[in-house]
Formats: C-alpha cells, structure tokens, sequence
C-alpha cells in the first residue's frame, strides 16, 4: 500500500533522513519509532507530499507522490505533529473546510457527522478551535485527517502532551482504522507503540536501525535476562572471563561501587541460566562475587539500545 | 468556489480585517470626496481617486500580510499542501479572496456617484473607468503583496515590506533621470504604474494599460507558486 524507498532528506549539509526504506502492507498498522530528532516527521512530511525527498521515491496505492501528486495525496489522510488548525474556526466551519478542500464526494452531512462521532468531538462541534483543549484539539486534528475516508492514515506523534487518559482513547480510536485503512503513526515512547502496532520500524539518526513485527521486537527483548554482579578484581580479567562464560551474550562494565568493587551487567538468552556457571568461572581465576541479582529488562531499555545500535536486530529494510 | 477562497473570505469578515479597511479607507475617502468635490463644488473626483492610491497602498497590505505568513507561522501549510489541491489553486484561491473583499470597497464610488447625481448629472464613463482604473491597480498590489507575505513568516514583517514596496512601484518615477542611463531609466518606465494609472484617472482606458497591470499579477502569482515549490526542496 505505502512503498518508500531509499529516502534521502538533506537540510543543507545536515542529513536528516538516510536511505530509509519500508513497505506498509493493506490494512497494517505500523509503528514508526525513534528519538526526538531521529528523522519521523521528515520521513512522515516526504510521503504526505509537504516536502521533497533530496532522492528516492515514495509509492501510495501505486501513484508516485511527486508524478501524480494529487492521486496520492487524496488517498491520504495526515495528521501533522502540529495539527494544521484554524484558530479562529469552529470546529464545524473547520471540517466542512477540509470536507470542501479535499473535494469529497460523501453526503457531507453524514460524513461529518460520522467523522464527529468516530473522534468524540460532537459535542463541541460549534466551539471556536482556540478555546479547545489540547486534547480536543488533537482530537479535531485526527477527525481532519480522516475525512474524505481515505485509505491510508498518517499520524505524527497523535499522544504527545496528552493525559493518560486521553492516550488511552486516543489508542484506541488508532487501533479501530486498523481494520479499514493502513495506518502509520510515530513516536518516541515504545509502549505507546507496542500498543497498536503490528509492525515496527525503528529509526535512528536518519537511518532505519530495526523493521519487525511488533511481536518479534517484544520477544527478542524480553526473551534476555541481563544480570547485575558486583565483582572484586582487576577490570580485564573480570571482563575477559565473563565474556568466555557459555551463554553470556554481552558484558557491561558499569561502574565502581562504593564499597570499592566493580558493577556489572552481564546478559544472556532467557533460556539459558547463566548464573552458577559465572561464579565457577569467578571463582577460578579469584575474583570474588560480592553480590549477583536479577536485573529487569524493560522495553524502553530495549528500545534504547536498538537506537544506539548496540544490539543485532533482524534487519528487513530495504524490503 | 474553491474551498480555500470561501475560507478566506470568511475569515476576513468573521476577524475585524476587513471591518478596520473599509473604515479606513472610507474615512479618508470621505475627507476627500468632501473636501475636493462638496467643498470645490464640482462633478469631478479626479482628484480623489488619484489620491485614492495612497490609502489603497496603506490598506491592501492589511489584507494581504497573512495570506501565507501566518499559514507558515501557524503550520496549518501542512494542511494545504498536503491536501490534493495544487499550488496554483491555493494561491488564486487567497488572491481572490483579497481582491473580493477589495472589490467591495467599490461600493464607495459608486456611492459617492449617486451623491453627485442629485445636483448634476456625473459622467458614468469616467467614473467607470476610474473604478477600473482602481481594481487593477489594487489587483495588481495584492499580488505583489502576497508574494511578500509567502517570503515570511511575519505578518508584520510582510505589511512594512509590502507598504514599502507599494511607495517605491508609485513614486519610482520621481528617481527617472536621476542617473544618466538610459537602461536604469527604461526599466523605470517599464515598471511605472502611476502613468497607467493616471490614463484610466482620465478616462482612457488602454489595452496596454490593463495589459500591464494584468501581466505584473500573473508574473507575482507566478513567483508565489515559486516561493511555495522551493520551500518544498529547502
Ligand atoms: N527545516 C529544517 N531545517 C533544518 N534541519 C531540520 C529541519 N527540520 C528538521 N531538521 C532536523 O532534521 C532532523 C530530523 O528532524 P525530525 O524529522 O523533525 O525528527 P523527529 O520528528 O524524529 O523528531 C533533526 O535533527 C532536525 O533538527
Ligand atoms: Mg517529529
């Protein structure tokens, strides 16, 4: 449904976006993650048609945005990480401007009315935009987006400055286009992500550093146990034996403890128990452990450490 | 009627824009028509509608300043250019709805026309001619001054520069022979539009006149689209 491939995007000399590329099947929802600054909204203005690629092309149902730029553009709904409102519009005279702007041919009054209700912001249908609260107003940024009914979504960073509350629903209103449009939607928070994605693509620095199923990026990160020791004895040997020890699939050294040792952090596949087999190995070349507990992964710890590009992930970009 | 048109106008009535430019510009007007017309005793409101362009110079950048600045200051752009219209259309679309509320401003002549006919008879032919005269002048620096606001983010900015740009284009003749180049001093003429504008003043209506004003509008659209495609690539 979407094909982006090898995108380019240079500010200048800086280099914003690097030879991302991806494909969005019909119906999938996928998460587009990274850090503040990684590329997102670049890559996100380059499909919706708002920017120019410096190269590679970015494919909508089969029109190119930049040959058939009114095909693609009317087969997509947009929301910006700001939304585009009109301060000074109510909501209704808004929307009919959208309805009007992307020349839709549904009964308007229907469709609005429909649009209203899929995004719980009938009731202040009549209220000038500026009065609104961030969470109507991003919620009026999304019913924008979704009017004309088109095929595929695009949201940018929709949970940001929103409450808890409001990112509940807000999650929930993504996850029900899943069934009738592709939907792309970015952030930085890998839960948010996790959440209602069925595919991630990770990027960092302008470069695609992850392209799995959500399923597979939850897996392989909490399929690891990482465990934290607190060894007495010189840094190298410590670091060298740990790393020989059968199983172990990193070595960390974090820092000296106050009592005077040294802290680790050692991981390990799920399935494998690598703790006895370290305190022999310890034990052999005289370093003694003074303490060896269990060290919670979490998924944020997963998501930092793909953007650092620390660990091996499937990569199946440029698919 | 383009979606970004009636939005437009809707906002210049809806915000008190459009209000502040009619009252401005009818206060003054009124001071002349009273001054020159009432008080000199005469049909004749030459005099009037050549002063007419320096309001219009004041009051035109009013409606102009935020036609694209503030879109860009806003980022409610994204929406547009996003939207599977082209740029020819967003920019026609805001064009015309300044030149709508502009061409309203007309009533006011025709007004003031009616006043004369209660004592004698006004000739209709210049005074039609004045009025076209008029909108294309104010057409013309409405194109001129949205192109200055797409330049910036600025409303601000793009009224000062826009009210700055209107005072050069109508004095421009009073720097002609300043220098002793001839090429300087043709470019001059070429771009001078009080001249044209005084022919219609007198009831001439030229083609190369309305030619002129129409063609400096397309040229500034033109440049508009411009503005807008090279951000795209900045
Ligand atoms: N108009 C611009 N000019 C120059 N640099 C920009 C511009 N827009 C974004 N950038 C830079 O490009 C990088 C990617 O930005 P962006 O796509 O907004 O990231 P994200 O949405 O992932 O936070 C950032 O380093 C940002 O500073
Ligand atoms: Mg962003």
């Amino acid at each position: 449904m979407i094909e982006v491939k090898n995108l380019v995007k240079k500010y200048g000399d800086k280099v914003a976006v690097n030879n991302v590329s991806f494909t969005v099947n019909e119906g999938e929802i996928l998460g587009f993650l990274g850090p503040n600054g990684a590329g997102k909204s670049t890559t996100m203005n380059i499909i919706t048609g708002y920017l120019s690629s410096t190269s590679g092309t970015v494919t909508i149902d089969g029109c190119e945005i930049l040959d058939d730029p009114k095909g693609a553009k009317s087969k997509i709904g947009y929301l910006p990480e700001i939304p585009p409102l009109y301060q000074d519009m109510t909501v209704k005279r808004y929307l009919e401007f959208v309805y009007d702007l992307k020349r839709v041919t549904l009964p308007r009054k229907e469709h609005l009315a429909e649009v209203c209700k899929v995004t719980k912001i009938t009731d202040v249908y009549g209220r000038v935009i500026k009065n609104l609260s961030k969470g109507y107003r991003q919620r009026v940024g999304f019913a924008q987006a979704l009017i004309g009914n088109p095929p595929v979504i695009i949201l940018d960073e929709p949970t940001v400055g929103l409450d808890p509350k409001q990112i509940i629903e807000m999650r929930n209103l993504i996850r029900g286009l899943g069934k009738k449009h592709t939907v792309i939607l970015s952030s930085h928070v890998l839960s948010e992500i996790q959440a209602v994605c069925d595919r991630i693509v990770v990027i960092n620095n302008g470069q695609l550093v992850a392209d799995e199923s959500t399923e597979e990026i939850t897996t392989n990160f909490t399929g690891m146990k990482r465990i934290q020791l607190h060894i007495d004895g010189n840094d190298n040997t410590v670091l060298m034996t740990l790393r020989d020890v059968d199983g172990v699939t990193r070595v960390r050294k974090v820092m000296r403890t106050i009592d005077g040792f040294t802290e680790y952090i050692v991981e390990s596949k799920a399935e494998n128990d690598v703790r006895k087999a370290i305190f022999r190995a310890m034990a052999k070349v005289d370093c003694p452990i003074v303490m060896m507990r269990n060290a919670e992964v979490s998924l944020e710890d997963a998501f930092l450490r793909i953007t650092a590009g620390e660990t091996q992930v499937n990569r199946k970009g440029g698919r | 009627m383009s979606a970004i048109y009636k939005r437009e106008l809707n906002a210049y009535f809806t915000s008190p824009i459009a209000y502040v430019v009619y009252a401005v510009a009818s206060f003054f007007a009124g001071l002349l028509f009273v001054a020159t017309v009432l008080e000199g005793d005469t049909s004749d409101m030459t005099y009037l509608f050549r002063n007419m362009t320096t309001i219009i110079i004041m009051m035109i950048p009013i409606l102009t300043m935020k036609l694209f600045s503030e879109e860009k200051n806003k980022k409610t752009e994204q929406g547009l250019l996003t939207a599977p219209v082209n740029l020819l259309q967003i920019v026609m679309g805001k064009i015309s709805a300044a030149v709508t509320v502009y061409a309203l401003l007309m009533v006011l002549f025709i007004i003031y026309a009616l006043i004369i006919s209660f004592f004698v008879t006004p000739s209709w032919v210049l005074i039609g001619s004045n009025i076209l005269g008029l909108l294309l002048f104010g057409t013309t620096l409405i194109a001129i001054d949205t192109f200055i606001s797409s330049l910036t983010e600025s409303q601000v900015i793009a009224a000062i520069l826009s009210i700055g740009a209107g005072l050069l284009l109508t004095s421009i003749s009073m720097f002609k022979n300043m220098v002793d180049i001839d090429f300087v001093n043709d470019i001059i003429d070429s771009i001078e539009m009080m001249g044209r504008y005084e022919n219609f003043t007198l009831g001439m209506v030229k083609f190369s006149d309305v030619i002129f004003f129409l063609s400096i509008s397309v040229l500034f659209i033109f440049f508009t689209i411009k503005v807008l495609e090279r951000r795209r690539w900045n």
